[in-house]
């Protein structure tokens, strides 16, 4: 059967890694590095995606799209708070976030599609077959919604997702493969947007997790902010400006706030750099590693609290854990790694680059899918209890967290008044007493035959699948009949919007091959004029001025289209330097043959 | 003379919804694969968490055997395996994973174990009570007292009359734990009780002492289960209600 790959779609970057024989390996692209900066650009000439999209924060904000896993199977509300840090504007239809740019909507599956299709490409140039089937990893944390928004973005980008795996359980799976470790491993993950805690067990090939927590909304975004809050701020007192005025100086703000702090984790103190608008000059701080701690203190200690919930639910104490492992960029920061050591009384092991680990895990369970690594099994448990409203907007479990998966639980129900025909279920999960301080999943209308109270006996099936994402179906047990529920998601594109939006990727696609095309020609375009103005300083002389003369009008004449957008009209004027090139080319050869014979000895001709 | 309500299953009785493969049509004499066709078979529905796992219908578990029958299981059943199967086998096999694990789960803790097997062997799991056990009564009605005056002062935040009702709670708290740790011992009594009858049941012929030794024992033990539950109810509230 064909390849499957494994796909770590994070908050920050992305990778993209396969099974080389029985050894994962991400996939380094041309640039020779392995992670994408989940960045999505929408330039007048197309799509842009990761490195050179990145150059586009500070160019172009408005257009210019970063961290679009936090929006992913959220409502605008879920977000309200942070609204003020992204430069695009956010609208909601339907209980999902809608990106506007240019005129044009786009739901953060969509966007994320496009990183998963930047991610194919790669993969596509690099093994050179097609790629068509992939696993994709989210934290072990998100809820049902955030499941299916994932799901969809790779429906969206035209693969087929075999499996949904939890970024903690993924990177213990390729920490087991490595050291075939045994016993109780804790996996602190830390990402640029996210935090989890798994507790597994790890047994001859059996990866058993025991519980999991985390906040799907702490990461190193967040720390982040708190030094772009210090130097905004110091900014505003210093030079009276007000950099949310403008939203390219913000981004440079960001993504200096970003590198201060990767530096604030080797050296003790760094300086903070910003040009300032209006020719104010330039900005400076020092900020100290102390600083830094101080500013992030809490948010580390956030943490701790869903570690030790994850314990309780394991049973365990902290000593009975046997390794610690780190995972995601934030964890190289120094005071991370302290109080996780100082929770569990261990060194954590961080042997393989945090950034990676998740991406060869999941290439792991992509060859478990396959049927090549057949010694180790996963199995992961649902994040956060599975219930429904009942009388008096109460939630009533049905699948209690933390409980193995795939899982399932039955619920009866029938009617309380003559004739009834419908009953309506609302779809609840958390952890909350009441129905209202959960998370709304999903609402459907059960049918039920028009006889007296009490009569009509429907029982609905509520399965979780081994991805986590839960599957209903119901049956009248008089009958014995299967009945369709159509489920509407509170939080989620329906099927008929993921179908369209599957067309409209193939839209984008188009236009995405216009942008590369265009850079293309472009490219070579300019190697082309790079060639001919050495080769008429070189032979020049040897050629007439008439024909010099035309050779430097095809040249203007290609400059002229590099600045166009058609990719065509570049490689028509491509064609006219090389014909007009021709006859120089030839006597430069010549020359160049002549040259070389003179220099050698007649014996040495053939 | 009248049958034993409910005998105890025995080991050898045929897991499989059905004795034929679903597939083939053969007759399955393999445990959950058909020896002809090698396709997964589906586990019956009615099927018992004990026997599911391999069980005898007994309280006392070796819990390392137990896990390693759910990890052997599970590397039958597992979806992940069945990724190049047939759409058929592909729900079998998510069938059959759910149950295997709802099974295990429930089978591995004592107190779960106990309230299932009493569904199994009764019909109904436990009593849910609206008052308190006779032997709590006291206890439950003077703490209800120390959370009612403690419920009221709290929106003051005067800490001179709050301390000394937090520290009353508090004593409260560690009283009630204290019974359910004594409740807690008695657990393992009842165990060895029930796993006793059983195998002496095993080998006798069914008597009236007998019988009515075993309605006794579950009689105990559910008594025991719905006393506990009220209690851990109670310290939930209490709890929450300090916290």
């Amino acid at each position: 059967m064909a390849r499957i790959l494994g796909i770590d779609l994070g908050t920050t970057n992305s990778l993209i890694a396969y099974m080389d024989g029985r050894i994962p390996r991400v996939i380094v692209g041309k640039q020779g590095r392995a992670m994408v900066p989940s960045v999505v650009a929408m330039t007048d000439n197309g799509l842009i995606v990761g490195d050179p999209a990145k150059e586009h924060l500070v160019r172009n904000p408005e257009r210019t799209i970063y961290s679009v896993k936090r929006f992913m199977g959220k409502s605008l509300a879920d977000v309200s708070e942070e609204l003020a840090y992204f430069p695009y504007k956010l609208q909601e239809q339907g209980g999902v976030i809608r990106i506007q740019i240019g005129g044009k909507s786009y739901s953060p599956p969509q966007i994320s599609a496009m990183i998963l299709k930047e991610l194919k490409l790669r993969a596509e140039a690099h093994l050179g077959e097609d790629v068509r089937s992939v696993v994709i990893t989210v934290p072990a944390y998100f809820n049902d919604s955030q499941r299916q928004a994932t799901k969809d973005a790779g429906m969206i980008a035209g693969l087929e997702v075999l499996r949904i795996i939890n970024e903690p359980t993924a990177a213990s799976l390729a920490y087991g493969l490595q050291q075939k470790t045994q016993g109780t491993i804790a996996v602190y993950d830390l990402g640029g947007g996210t935090f989890d805690i798994s507790i597994l067990k790890l047994k001859n090939g059996i990866f058993e997790v025991l519980a999991t927590n985390g906040n799907t909304h702490l990461g190193g975004d967040d720390f982040d902010r708190t030094i772009l809050d210090l130097l905004y701020k110091a900014i505003q007192t210093e030079s009276g400006l007000d950099l949310g005025q403008y939203p390219d100086q913000m981004q440079a703000l960001r993504l200096e706030a970003e590198r201060v702090k990767i530096r604030l984790s080797d050296e003790l103190k760094t300086q903070a750099t910003i040009d300032l608008p209006d020719g104010k000059g330039i900005f400076r701080r020092e900020i100290t590693r102390d600083q830094l701690e101080a500013l992030v203190g809490d948010l580390v200690e956030r943490t701790l609290g869903p570690c030790r919930l994850a314990l309780k639910d394991a049973a365990l104490q902290p000593a009975q854990i046997d390794e610690v492992v780190l995972v995601g960029g934030s964890t190289r920061m120094p005071l991370v790694r302290q109080r996780v050591q100082e929770l569990f009384g261990k060194v954590p092991h961080c042997e393989l680059n945090p950034d990676e680990v998740v991406a060869l895990g999941a290439a792991v369970q992509a060859d478990i899918l396959s049927g090549g690594t057949q010694d180790m099994l996963l199995l992961d448990v649902t994040p956060l209890s599975l219930g429904i409203e009942t009388m008096g907007g109460v939630m009533s479990p049905l699948i209690r967290r933390n409980t193995t998966i795939p899982t399932s639980a039955k619920e009866m129900f029938t009617t309380y008044v003559d004739g009834q025909t419908s009953v309506d279920i609302h779809i609840l999960q958390g952890e909350r007493e009441l129905a209202k301080d959960n998370r709304s999943l999903a609402r459907f209308q059960l049918k039920l035959p028009p006889l007296p109270a009490g009569v009509p006996r429907v029982e609905v099936q509520f399965l979780t699948d081994a991805n986590g994402i839960l599957n209903v179906t119901a049956k009248d047990v008089r009958t014995n009949q299967t009945q369709s529920i159509e489920v509407k998601p509170s939080h989620g594109l329906t099927d008929e919007e993921v179908e369209r939006m599957i067309g409209e990727s193939f839209k984008f696609a188009a236009e995405d091959l216009k942008a590369r095309q265009l850079i293309e020609a472009r490219t070579e375009a300019e190697a082309i004029r790079k060639a001919t103005e050495k080769a008429l300083g070189l032979g020049g002389r040897l050629i007439g001025p008439e024909e010099t003369e035309t050779i430097r009008a095809s040249l203007d004449s290609l400059v002229a289209a590099t600045s166009g957008a058609d990719h065509r009209a570049i490689r028509t004027r491509i064609a006219d330097v090389e014909k007009a090139t021709h006859h120089l080319a030839e006597v430069l050869m010549d020359t160049s043959l002549k040259e070389a014979l003179q220099n050698k000895k007649l014996e040495e001709l053939p | 003379m009248e049958q034993k309500p409910q005998a105890p299953p025995k080991r050898t009785e045929l897991h499989m919804a059905r004795s034929m493969c679903w597939h083939c049509q053969s007759e399955i004499t393999g445990e959950y694969f058909c020896e002809q066709c090698v396709k997964v078979q589906p586990l019956s529905k009615e099927l018992d968490y004990f026997t599911c796992l391999g069980l005898p219908r007994l309280l006392n578990i070796d819990l390392e055997a137990l896990e390693s029958k759910f990890y052997a299981l599970s590397r039958s059943f597992h979806p992940d395996f069945y990724h190049n199967k047939t759409e058929s086998e592909q729900a079998i096999s998510l069938g059959n994973s759910a149950l295997l694990n709802i099974a295990y789960r429930t089978l591995k803790d004592p107190v779960q174990r106990a309230e299932y097997l009493l569904k199994l062997e009764a019909g109904s799991a436990k009593d849910i009570r609206s008052s308190p056990p006779a032997d709590l009564f006291e206890e439950i009605l003077a703490l209800q007292e120390d959370l009612e005056e403690y419920r009221q002062a709290a929106p003051e935040r005067d800490p001179a009359v709050l301390e000394p009702l937090k520290a009353k709670l508090s004593s409260d708290r560690d009283r009630l734990e204290q019974r359910q740790r004594e409740m807690d011992t008695r657990l393992p009594e009842l165990f060895n009780a029930w796993d006793h009858l059983q195998t002496r049941a095993g080998a006798a012929p069914v008597d009236d002492r007998l019988r009515k030794e075993r309605e006794t024992i579950l009689k105990d033990l559910r008594e025991l289960l719905s006393n506990r539950t009220y209690l851990r109810n109670i310290i939930t509230d209490l709890v929450a209600a300090m916290a």
